[in-house]
């Protein structure tokens, strides 16, 4: 058996430190292919500071659904109960401030996590079945509550909340001063690394803090305590839990609840830090994708962080120029086209059309039009997604348990 | 008499769940602040006028057949989210090439129902062939792909291209398909008013439903559909294939889910637009987990969902906000499904009883 077999060995910080230099190699590529198109945003720093805003919501989302999957349980919930965690981050964060905000949406997301809990756990229905229906049910509640809250207070309306306070913000001493000046003197490249630096470490916000933080604390409890080994042996094999009287039920109620309660958190951040009140259907679906960072990221926290911050980035795109997107359109186009040559030389003629023929439609697609539809923008984190799922290494392992209910004498 | 206990069991189920999500819906009402049952009382007075019914039976057409699509998938327990964006492309794309030809009345009935069932086909395919080929969970990807979906539509439904602006009013459709290419409404006889009559896509639900059940029962494809449901390892076993099976049935629910917005767009709009509904998926699977998949429990389920809908126009009269009913459908599903599974626990309790008494005396088996 060798070592990269070993469950959670990849788990470790350390291995990130490898793809280090090609993260900066592509960041080097995209740097000049945006001053080359001429296209500003890119890497600009309020750019960089949206992509974390836009980030933070999913991957706590990722959290959550990681959570739920490694009890053994999938939470498709997840969207429900970031829903709950705006309304009810919002009903209370207007009236007594973030700090109750804070602690209201916590409380409803952790709340709608029990209950899915009750239903997927206690009453063994299908996960599925329950998840989406709680959706349905947080919708609807949420209307019903608004209609009754928000409708009749000034600033209100039946879709929309008062202005909620925000968190306070903090940067980094020194980082202003330092790289401001690089910056802005538009060196190529090197300006737009002080553009990131400055986007990420400047003036954010005490919750962006925290939801940072949650990732290491995410992967301490779950390997490196004893909760966290008996919620991931319930979700490997909950006969052999039981057997040993770990009570799967219980592990599974503190894992959802946990879960439950990071998306409550996701929910407030949209509503306190990625924007300023609560407003319908503003999750727009960011608990599914959260459920699909947990598939890209193999079941480990720093993988669902680096998923988070694709869909993130791709969901922040909508805050930039349409040229701008251009650029990533020309830059996956370019990489589709290598690989299609690759494969070329290596005599796959079938991998050959496969990529060059999306590769070539999307860079004559950037010749012609020079630019991307907002309608095309407001599916891209979706539409990437789908074929990060599509085309992402398969060699996924998830536990071993996820998706089954534990009935004692049910399994065989 | 173990059947007939069986049977009461299953049907006592539905009742008794919806008794509760009504209790709860009563107590919210209350927290509201409105007197629950004189509300209860206006709003079954208002669904039970015939010219309600009739609207209610129009709008259960289209949530029957997304109920048979979500069934169809259900088998398979592949849970088809993407209805919504199968329909809307399928009718969208239906509504522009119906709108573009000009042919003999059948005939372009039948190209726009073909064109719809093939889009809807086509659209659940992708998701089909990314959880057979690369085990993509497909909650997830028909999701994104009515995020796609509704995208796409969106930048061709403006009027720089396959749209236009309607006359007076806010609502961009596309061109209208020609009188050929629109199927007759049914009067009710007795019934008077405006839109008093049953859409004649009445009938091809009808067929939709007959057919997804002698597919089930009387074919190959439905036996190793159901085969595989019961048990997927022993269907293995048995030489069935199981990929090309779960393709097979997502794009099947794929082609029924395009024919979701016909009924308005060849009985009623006759153009593809703005006020196409979307949440009809959640719609159909809370109707086929109602109706547990049987063609005749999802017409009921479909019935009773529309009917919930339409009475509920009355709350807003009475100061409450229509969305109650959201909750009430919500929490009718969970209740039911939490029912189903607590019958099926007692089920197989006394079955377990009734083998241990059977051959108790030989092995001394207690249970």
């Amino acid at each position: 058996m060798t070592g990269a077999s070993i469950p959670g060995f990849r788990t470790r910080p350390g291995w990130l430190l490898g793809p280090v230099a090609r993260v900066i190699a592509g960041f080097t590529a995209l740097s000049l292919l945006s001053g080359a198109l001429e296209a500003p945003d890119l890497f600009s720093r309020g750019g960089i500071a949206a992509t974390l805003r836009f980030t933070a919501p999913i991957l706590l989302a990722g959290l959550g659904a990681l959570w739920a999957e490694r009890s053994g349980v999938i939470n498709i919930g997840l969207e429900g109960m970031m829903i709950a965690g705006t309304w009810f981050g919002a009903w209370a964060g207007y009236q007594w401030g973030v700090g109750a905000g804070l602690a209201a949406g916590v409380a409803a997301g952790t709340a709608f996590g029990l209950v899915h809990a009750l239903l997927a756990v206690t009453f063994g229905v299908d996960q599925a079945i329950s998840g989406l229906t709680l959706n349905l049910l947080a919708v609807g509640l949420t209307r019903f509550l608004s209609s009754i809250a928000f409708a009749a207070v000034a600033g209100g309306s039946i879709t929309t909340s008062p202005a909620v306070p925000d968190f306070p913000t903090v940067s980094l001493p020194a980082v202003e001063v330092l790289l401001a000046p690089v910056d802005r003197a538009n060196v190529p490249v090197l300006g737009d690394a002080a553009a990131v630096v400055l986007g990420l470490l400047t003036d954010v916000s005490v919750l962006t803090v925290l939801v940072v933080a949650l990732v290491p604390v995410t992967w301490w409890v779950l390997w490196r305590t004893r909760l966290g080994l008996r919620i991931r042996a319930v979700g490997e094999r909950p006969e052999a839990a039981d057997s040993l009287a770990v009570r799967p039920w219980v592990y599974r109620y503190v894992a959802l609840g946990v879960s439950g309660g990071l998306a409550g958190l996701a929910g407030v951040y949209l509503v306190t830090v990625a924007s300023s009140l609560y407003r319908e259907g503003q999750t727009a679906g960011r608990g599914f994708i959260g459920l699909a960072t947990v598939i890209f990221g193999n079941w480990n926290p720093w993988s669902v962080t680096v998923g988070s911050l694709v869909f993130g980035f791709t969901d922040a795109l909508r805050t930039r120029q349409e040229v701008t997107v251009g650029v990533l359109l020309v830059a996956i186009g370019l990489v589709g086209a290598a690989v299609a040559i690759r494969r070329g030389f290596a005599g796959d003629w079938r991998g050959t059309l496969l990529f060059g023929i999306p590769a070539g439609a999307l860079l004559a697609w950037f010749w012609i039009v020079r630019a991307v539809p907002s309608e095309f923008v407001s599916f891209a984190p979706h539409l990437t997604t789908l074929l990060v799922l599509a085309f992402a290494r398969q060699r996924l392992r998830p536990p071993a348990a996820v998706g089954e209910p534990f009935r004692r004498g049910d399994a065989g | 008499m173990t059947r007939l206990r069986a049977a009461g069991l299953v049907l006592a189920a539905p009742v008794v769940a919806f008794g509760f999500a009504l209790a709860v819906t009563l107590v919210i009402l209350a927290l509201a602040r409105v007197d629950p049952l004189a509300v209860l009382g206006d709003a079954l007075a208002y669904g039970l006028r015939p010219v309600t019914l009739v609207a209610v039976a129009n709008k259960a057409i289209p949530y029957y057949l997304a109920g048979i699509a979500a069934a169809v998938g259900f088998h398979l327990r592949l849970f088809n989210i993407g209805i919504d964006g199968q329909y809307r492309l399928g009718a969208f794309a239906a509504a522009v090439i119906g709108a573009a030809v000009s042919l003999p009345a059948p005939l372009h009935v039948a190209l726009v129902v073909v064109v719809a069932m093939a889009v809807g086909w086509g659209w659940a395919a992708v998701a089909g062939l990314l959880y057979v080929r690369r085990g993509v969970n497909v909650v997830i990807s028909t999701i994104m792909l009515n995020a796609v979906a509704s995208g796409l539509i969106a930048w061709l439904l403006s009027p720089a291209r396959l749209a236009q602006q309607a006359a007076g009013s806010n609502n961009v459709t596309t061109a209208t398909i020609p009188p050929s290419g629109w199927i007759p409404s049914i009067a009710i006889p007795g019934v008077e008013g405006a839109g008093a009559a049953v859409n004649g896509f009445v009938f091809v639900a009808i067929a939709v439903g007959i057919g997804y059940w002698l597919v089930l029962h009387r074919s190959t494809v439905g036996f190793e559909v159901r085969a595989m449901g019961l048990s997927g390892r022993a269907a293995k076993v048995a030489g069935i294939r199981a990929p090309r099976l779960a393709l097979l049935t997502m794009a099947a629910s794929g082609a029924i889910a395009g024919l979701v917005g016909l009924p308005q767009l060849l009985g009623a709009s006759h153009r593809f637009g703005l006020d196409f509904p979307s949440g009809l998926a959640f719609t159909g699977l809370s109707v086929a987990i109602l109706g547990r998949n049987h063609p005749l429990g999802v017409a009921f389920g479909a019935f009773a969902w529309a009917f919930i809908e339409r009475s509920a126009q009355v709350l807003d009269l009475a100061g409450v906000s229509r969305e109650v009913v959201t909750i009430l459908q919500a929490v009718t599903v969970l209740a039911i499904v939490v029912a189903y599974e607590l019958v099926r626990r007692i089920r197989a309790r006394q079955e377990r009883r009734y083998v241990a008494r059977a051959v108790g005396g030989a092995s001394g088996v207690t249970v």
